[in-house]
């Protein structure tokens, strides 16, 4: 019996470095106990991570496959076990087992195109992995906008990498937002379905998006205003998940499991299914 | 084919017996129940057991690891054991219909190993039933009462009892029986089958038809005004999902000894609240739409990823257990007919 695989089973990860991102986000870095990365994963897929008599949930992982050296995941801190994650220190073990549910298509339906990413909040956590995806294969895309807004200042995740990194860029343009104008800013101010709105972007782009609902709900209208089509957008969606290989039945809307035929769905796609999410 | 003697019937538990465990439905003061034999074991004639016989495979409760914390260092323990030989008599057509339903969610890739291991050491013997009542309605997803499938068929006459291997597993079992049984000709249960389904023909559910739902139905059924009616009165008691031989909903859930960490899975059921609630909130807010996700699932999802099998048996559990007298047949009458 021991030596078939089963999925439920996890593997151990060490805790390696812990990164503040926000007043409530974390970033784990996560190798297994001899310094390796624990499996290989493709931009937009997720892995469970648990402590042992806390509980176990999915996470997206935020780093690319491009690293090699490690997973991060950014986690904010709600409950249970993100809660128990956000008082763990550097050293400390947990389990991980992966990776789940279908990436983004970032070597088909992407490749060639112009990419505009929308985050909100810590909605920007699955995107970072399949924009330093991106932007380690270059040549393979055309230009990148991203627009990222959050709360305040202090709440937008990533902060460094981007001001240090995806700026720099040749043919990245970031658009940062904040709700409310504050001491220090001199960005945008406004919701981010209103800005990208007044940003006005051709319609010829593959929208990838992830935030709060409503901001999806919002975002998605103002980009049919413009002219985008269902097609041309793809989310990633967060469902309840205890198995992670859709037999457990939690993350069941209409005949798909998010666990294995998501979490990346196209709009369309999306629209398809009962309106559960 | 092969018969026995009735009377040998005791005799044919004790050779299976001999070779691996054995479970017959022995009747208890609460109901039906499958039990380990034990010499003087009788099998009770009870149309349904209580309770499912899924538990043979995907028990209520089931441990999966273990783990060890010691500071921040954490064991995984593969608790894992190979699983010994087993045998289930007496399954009853609808029953062993759901082992197949079940098949398809934790068999396929990636395959549930837990399962797996369960389902490779079993053998199962169904007996077709001779007394079908008004609560079922197997007929409905195709399955013949008096026709029941299982690596042995088995068929009880008042003096005789008959057996039929359908697989090598069956084959082997019925070889042990050699010194017990004699040959029979298939003929010879013909006359209870015939019987047996003209009493599915006059009972009451016998034109209860699921043609309508299945496969891509989602959209014809999902927001029909009756499910608001229907599930008004569901307590979300989860007993519906108990005892449905094909509901497999699970959740995980870690347990702490004191010693080390259980980490194991139970039965959960959709019906419940909490089952899709999460940090951000939850996707099914009310019972109706609890309640319409269990039907929803077993007549149009299920069926969409599985060439239009429904995740159902027409056991009728459900019917007798429902305390609100709400169920899967109503549903299928109800759903839809304002159109």
């Amino acid at each position: 019996m021991a030596n078939i695989e089963e999925t439920l089973i996890p593997k151990i990860g060490v805790i390696t470095d812990v990164r503040i991102d926000t007043p409530d986000v974390k970033t784990f870095r996560v190798v297994t106990p001899d310094g390796k990365k624990a499996f290989d994963h493709k931009p937009g897929q997720c892995a469970m991570l648990s402590i042992p008599a806390v509980g176990e949930a999915m996470f997206s992982i935020t780093s690319s496959p491009t690293n090699t050296e490690f997973m991060e995941f950014s986690i904010k801190k709600c409950d249970c076990v993100t809660e128990w994650l956000h008082q763990a220190e550097v050293g400390q073990q947990i389990t991980i087992r992966g990776p789940y549910g279908n990436p983004f298509p970032v070597d088909d339906e992407f490749a060639g195109k112009d990419l505009l990413f929308v985050a909100g909040g810590i909605g920007l956590a699955p995107l970072r992995s399949v924009i330093n995806y991106c932007r380690h294969y270059r040549d393979r895309y055309g230009k990148i906008d991203i627009v990222y807004g959050s709360r305040s200042k202090a709440d937008l995740v990533d902060y460094n990498e981007i001001i240090t990194e995806w700026v720099t860029d040749d043919g990245i343009d970031v658009h940062l937002t904040i709700d409310n104008a504050e001491e220090g800013w001199d960005g945008h101010v406004g919701f981010v379905p209103n800005y990208v709105k007044e940003l006005g972007f051709d319609t010829n782009k593959t929208v990838i998006i992830c935030g709060p609902p409503i901001m999806i709900k919002f975002t998605l209208e103002g980009l049919m205003t413009l002219g985008y089509e269902k097609t041309q957008v793809y989310t990633t969606m967060e469902l309840r998940m205890k198995c992670g290989v859709g037999k457990c039945g939690r993350c069941n809307i209409g005949d798909k499991y998010v666990c294995k035929d998501g979490p990346v769905f196209r709009c369309d796609q999306l629209e398809e299914l009962p309106d559960e999410y | 084919m092969r018969k026995c003697k009735t009377d040998a019937l005791d005799a044919v538990f004790a050779e299976i017996a001999k070779s691996s465990l054995l479970y017959i439905p022995t009747d208890t003061e609460k109901g039906a129940e499958y039990k380990k034999w034990s010499d003087g074991m009788k099998m009770s004639n009870a149309l349904n057991t209580v309770r499912s016989p899924k538990d043979f495979f995907f028990p209520q409760t089931e441990d999966l690891m273990e783990f060890k914390v010691n500071g921040k260092e954490i064991e995984v323990i593969d608790t894992r054991s190979e699983k010994e030989d087993f045998v289930v008599f007496g399954v009853r057509a609808c029953d062993v219909k759901s082992f197949e339903i079940l098949d398809r969610v934790f068999l396929i890739d990636p395959c549930d190993s837990y399962y797996a291991n369960r389902r490779e050491h079993s053998t199962i013997v169904s007996v077709a039933c001779t007394r079908p009542v008004e609560t079922c309605f197997c007929q409905t997803f195709g399955i013949d009462a008096a026709a029941p499938e299982g690596d042995v068929s088995c068929w009880k006459t008042d003096s005789e009892v008959y057996f039929k291997a359908n697989t090598p597993k069956g084959e082997a079992l019925l070889a042990k029986l050699e010194g017990i049984t004699v040959d029979a000709d298939d003929k010879d249960v013909t006359a209870q089958q015939e019987k047996t389904r003209e009493i599915m023909k006059k009972l009451p559910l016998a034109e209860l038809s699921a043609d309508k739902f299945g496969a891509g139905k989602t959209e014809e059924f999902f927001n029909a005004p009756e499910w608001d009616e229907l599930s008004e009165s569901c307590l979300g008691c989860g007993t519906c999902t108990f005892v449905c031989p094909t509901c497999q909903c699970y959740d995980i859930k870690d347990y702490n000894t004191g010693h080390g960490v259980i980490r194991f899975r139970c039965w959960d059921s959709c019906m419940y609240s909490d089952f899709t609630k999460m940090a951000h909130g939850n996707p099914r807010l009310t019972q109706k739409e609890r309640f319409r996700q269990r039907f929803m699932h077993k007549l149009v999802y299920y069926p969409s990823n599985n060439d239009g099998l429904f995740s159902c048996v027409g056991c009728g559990r459900c019917l007798a257990k429902c305390p609100i007298s709400m169920n899967i047949v109503k549903v299928m009458k109800t759903i839809g007919k304002s159109e």
